[in-house]
């Protein structure tokens, strides 16, 4: 099934579109911008989605900034990107540079210092929470296990630099995945 | 020469930050620690200001450019952060769209899987060590896992709002 969306977006659509993800994407934009490009704009089936999204979950970098980059491309090659790319970033931009200057000015008062102290821990509990969810799908089976087992040891608690993980663990990876992919 | 520095960071993490900027959130961590730009604990309070805004997280990169050199840091981080990864993909996402059925694909894509986790798992950890310094700060932490695990429709940014609140209550 092909989506209804017609071949080209405008490229004030494109920025309108990823304008509204990117201001309702607290926490993570991409349910957002799968409601409103699949179930709202109906841009793309449910299946292109999930396609589109394995190659920017794939390819390094923030997964929501490539997923613009390549829908946008799509439709209207480098102008079609930006505009997706500044649409998704201009208000989260604005709005998270007002609260780092207040920060760097408020920062130190004590009330708001204990504030702060809460907040961080209760960020660190949500992205431990985000990490258990994408690492469940990789606990069934021993051999995966063993790579997620392998990247954490590496990174967390060898201390190595991130390219060396990448390079010692991303190879393993591939070698169980070769034998389990039919 | 300091906006440099801040360019050169991101855009080599932009280009390792496998499945997405939370996996490379231990190595930034080490970087503007060993740069004496911030101590953990205010890199771990940076990183919930990021969360508390809507957005990608990659905003981390943008609040750090603005700790270390104003508003022109927060530009050259935020563009290094995106630039390189951006281009990759724009580069690579018509021929990744021609090869969808070829096995090789589902490989790569299968075995990023994993490590993208144990990545994460390692920032996780990195973030609750500088977070967490007793254990009033850990419980906080332990309840909002819990909570966002077992109900996860439940908007995030309540659980944080949740957290300053006792933070506030329970430390000042």
């Amino acid at each position: 099934m092909e989506s209804q969306a017609p071949a080209t977006l405008s490229l004030r659509d494109l920025f309108a579109g990823f304008f509204a993800a990117g201001i309702s994407g607290f926490g993570g934009v991409l349910p957002f911008a799968r409601r409103i490009m699949v179930d709202q704009r109906r841009w793309l089936t449910d299946a292109e989605f999930a396609d589109l999204f394995a190659l920017c979950q794939f390819l390094p970098g923030p997964n929501i900034v490539n997923l613009s980059v390549a829908f946008g491309a799509r439709h209207r090659g480098i102008q079609g990107a930006l505009a997706a790319l500044t649409g998704l970033l201009a208000a989260p931009i604005t709005i998270v540079v007002t609260l780092g200057v207040l920060f760097e000015r408020y920062g130190k008062l004590p009330l708001v210092h204990h504030g702060l102290e809460g907040l961080a821990a209760g960020a660190s509990g949500l992205i431990l929470a985000t990490a258990v969810k994408i690492a469940t799908p990789a606990l069934r089976h021993s051999a995966t296990i063993a790579v997620v087992a392998l990247a954490f040891t590496l990174f967390a608690i060898l201390h190595f630099a991130l390219p060396v993980v990448i390079l010692i663990a991303f190879p393993v990876s591939i070698l169980i995945a070769r034998g389990r992919t039919p | 020469m300091i906006l440099l520095t801040l360019a050169l960071l991101f855009a080599e993490l932009s280009l390792l930050a496998i499945g997405g900027v939370a996996s490379t959130l231990p190595a930034m961590a080490r970087a503007v620690i060993a740069h004496h730009w911030m101590t953990a604990p205010q890199f771990a309070a940076l990183f919930g200001v990021a969360q508390s805004s809507p957005g990608p997280n990659m905003l981390i990169a943008t609040l750090i450019g603005l700790h270390v050199a104003g508003l022109p840091g927060a530009a050259i981080a935020t563009i290094a952060m995106i630039g390189p990864s951006s281009t990759l993909t724009y580069a690579v996402a018509g021929w990744w769209h021609r090869f969808r059925e070829a096995r090789w694909r589902r490989i790569l894509q299968s075995a990023i899987t994993p490590v993208t986790g144990g990545l994460l798992l390692a920032a996780a950890s990195v973030l609750l060590r500088a977070a967490d310094h007793d254990w009033r700060e850990a419980l906080i932490s332990v309840a909002v896992f819990l909570v966002a695990t077992l109900r996860p429709k439940l908007h995030p940014l309540w659980l944080l709002a949740g957290a300053t609140l006792v933070g506030i209550l329970g430390f000042a």
